[in-house]
């Protein structure tokens, strides 16, 4: 018993510092972004959060825009959820539930896909917008990322297995084309799994970084993650200035992730059951 | 059009004629909607991956600087890089060290965390959050903490070392291995809780009866742990580390925030991706850093396929 007890006590203190060094460097970021860079650069450092904040943050809004870029953060972000949404599960639908040839070659096919790492194509997509005078436009964001094998992937594992073929012939027998089946049988029957996709996405969306540096060069259409990175190479030494602009530009992620957690967390889980 | 509804109707009466032509006409329109329906992907597919990937090939075959001309050189590209780039083949050092580094210690901890979060304690929930909340910070604002965590001069893992354990100061992002050290962290710290809540859930998936029938017999926790949990959720085991694989090969934005586009004034922390990116759009050498890419996709299916090998190894002898 007492052996136990000590176990069950040590699994929760050692759970309790493993979240505590999960959440601590978001502390660390308010905690120097709301001192000066001096008391940062000192030893002992400071460990509790100073009253400087709104002075450090009034710095980041002067060097760069950061509104405009967590603006065009959000338009990217959303519209590519929204498209992949739409488009995947739409093709997925198709690959699960509807009798046409080949469709299994199709599905093995954008499996394989997945395989193709994003940076063997870059040069020639940079050369492509170009030449299409995308660059510098969101567009050329967005353009590439509206419809991907992984979504499709995931919507048809989920589709095979909850949207039954009964009730797509009973929706037939009710007189529903293929794409009234999709919108007012599939779709609904899909809700946790669209959830789950729009998060990941999303998310995904949200923080990266390879490609929008690549292709996004003017200020005005830097996306946040650009922004940072701009206000972290230029301005090194303000390193209070730093952060107070990366804790509130992380925020919004954390609340949508407060929000949606379940579906995240579901959805790792269930990327694991599949493999 | 017209005859849509018509022929959604049920037979009307068990003709074969008219079940066969309805049944036809269905299958028409499973054709017609299917290929509509997956055309979206394929033409994106094929404008911006299959045709940039295809071209990439090509201009790895000549010397082309954005602003200058190009001119067709053959292989030439790859005989450079074999023979005469000693930072490219660093880059490659430097991506497997730093993969073994957040790789490893990374996964052990995680089926570690995960046996706990199984072991039925209270407020699971928090700790399944708390442990997941590193995953879903940028990588950029990752990277931004961390480097003033291991500044080079002040920071806390110096006024840890050097303060309170009365070590030397270490000069974190200029020293070769600190610097490799500071990177794998920021990995292992963004990862783990993520490959944990993997574990989890395929520790939970196992059958209780298994670790009941195994006690009865006699079997000790480290045994059951070695001879039951181990197989049975060797298949997340697996994803996870192909997962860390192709995330590892390509790891990029927190070498590029933490050291710059060189990885840093020695190239501690260079890694492929990043000798990818700064060739191609800082140096804009568009035909040698095509042909980067392509190394870097043939040692990233070579060494895929090597885990593959392991893995299926692993799976048979035990």
């Amino acid at each position: 018993m007492v052996v136990q007890r000590i176990g069950r006590l040590s699994a929760y203190a050692f759970l309790l510092v493993t979240v505590l060094i999960s959440i601590f460097p978001f502390y660390w970021m308010f905690v120097i972004g709301s001192n000066t860079t001096a008391d940062a650069n000192r030893f002992p450092p400071v460990i509790i959060p100073g009253s400087l904040y709104m002075d450090n943050i009034t710095n980041v809004f002067n060097n760069i825009e950061f509104f405009r870029a967590l603006g065009n953060t959000v338009i990217v972000s959303v519209a590519i959820t929204a498209a992949q949404l739409f488009f995947s599960s739409l093709a997925a639908f198709a690959l699960s539930r509807l009798h046409f040839k080949g469709r299994h070659v199709l599905f093995v096919f954008i499996v394989t896909t997945l395989m193709i790492p994003q940076q063997l194509g870059i040069i020639p997509l940079y050369i492509i917008m170009q030449n299409l005078s995308l660059v510098n436009t969101l567009t050329a964001v967005i353009l590439p990322g509206i419809v991907g094998a992984y979504g499709i992937f995931w919507m048809k594992q989920y589709m095979d297995s909850s949207v039954h073929y009964e009730l797509i012939e009973s929706a037939r027998i009710d007189g529903c084309g293929n794409f009234r089946t999709y919108a007012t049988i599939a779709l609904p029957i899909m809700a946790p799994a669209l959830a789950t996709l729009g998060i990941i996405m999303f998310m995904g969306t949200w923080n990266d970084f390879l490609w929008p540096s690549i292709v996004l060069k003017d200020t005005s259409v830097h996306t946040i993650q650009i922004a940072l990175r701009n206000l972290n190479k230029v301005y090194y030494r303000d390193i209070a200035m730093i952060m107070a602009g990366t804790f509130l530009a992380t925020i919004p992620l954390l609340i949508v992730v407060g929000v949606f957690s379940r579906y995240f967390i579901s959805g790792i889980t269930a990327g694991a059951v599949k493999a | 059009m017209e005859s849509r509804i018509e022929q959604n109707r049920p037979a009307a009466g068990p003709g074969q004629a008219t079940a066969q032509s309805k049944w036809r006409s269905q299958k028409f329109r499973d054709h017609l909607s299917g290929y509509l329906y997956v055309s979206p992907f394929l033409i994106v597919f094929a404008l911006f991956t299959l045709f940039p990937v295809l071209w990439s090939m090509y201009i790895s075959l000549f010397s082309w600087k954005l602003m200058g001309s190009k001119t067709f050189i053959g292989l030439q590209n790859y005989v450079w890089l074999f023979t005469d780039d000693p930072l490219f083949w660093k880059s490659v050092g430097n991506t497997f060290s730093m993969w073994l580094m957040g790789t490893i210690p990374q996964l052990f901890l995680a089926l570690f965390i995960a046996t706990l979060l199984n072991a039925n304690l209270k407020g699971k929930r928090f700790f399944q959050v708390g442990v997941i909340v590193p995953n879903v910070t940028s990588l950029v604002a990752v990277a931004v903490v961390f480097i003033s965590i291991f500044g080079a001069n002040y920071g806390l893992m110096n006024y840890f070392t050097s303060e309170v354990l009365g070590f030397e100061k270490i000069n974190w992002q200029a020293s070769y291995w600190h610097a490799q050290i500071a990177v794998s962290v920021m990995v292992i710290w963004r990862w783990t809780g993520y490959n944990a809540l993997i574990y989890l859930a395929a520790l939970q998936s196992i059958p209780q009866e298994l670790y009941e029938a195994s006690t009865i017999d006699g079997a000790s926790k480290f045994k059951q742990f070695l001879y039951i949990t181990i197989p049975m959720i060797r298949p997340a085991i697996i994803f996870t580390i192909i997962l860390s694989t192709i995330g590892g090969m390509q790891l990029f934005v927190e070498p590029l925030i933490f050291a710059g586009n060189t990885g840093g004034q020695a190239n501690q922390v260079l890694t492929m991706v990043l000798y990818l990116y700064d060739t191609a759009f800082a140096k804009n050498s568009f035909g040698y850093a095509s042909a980067i890419a392509w190394m870097l996709f043939v040692i990233i299916m070579l060494f895929s396929l090597f885990n593959l090998y392991l893995t299926r190894k692993i799976n048979s002898t035990t």
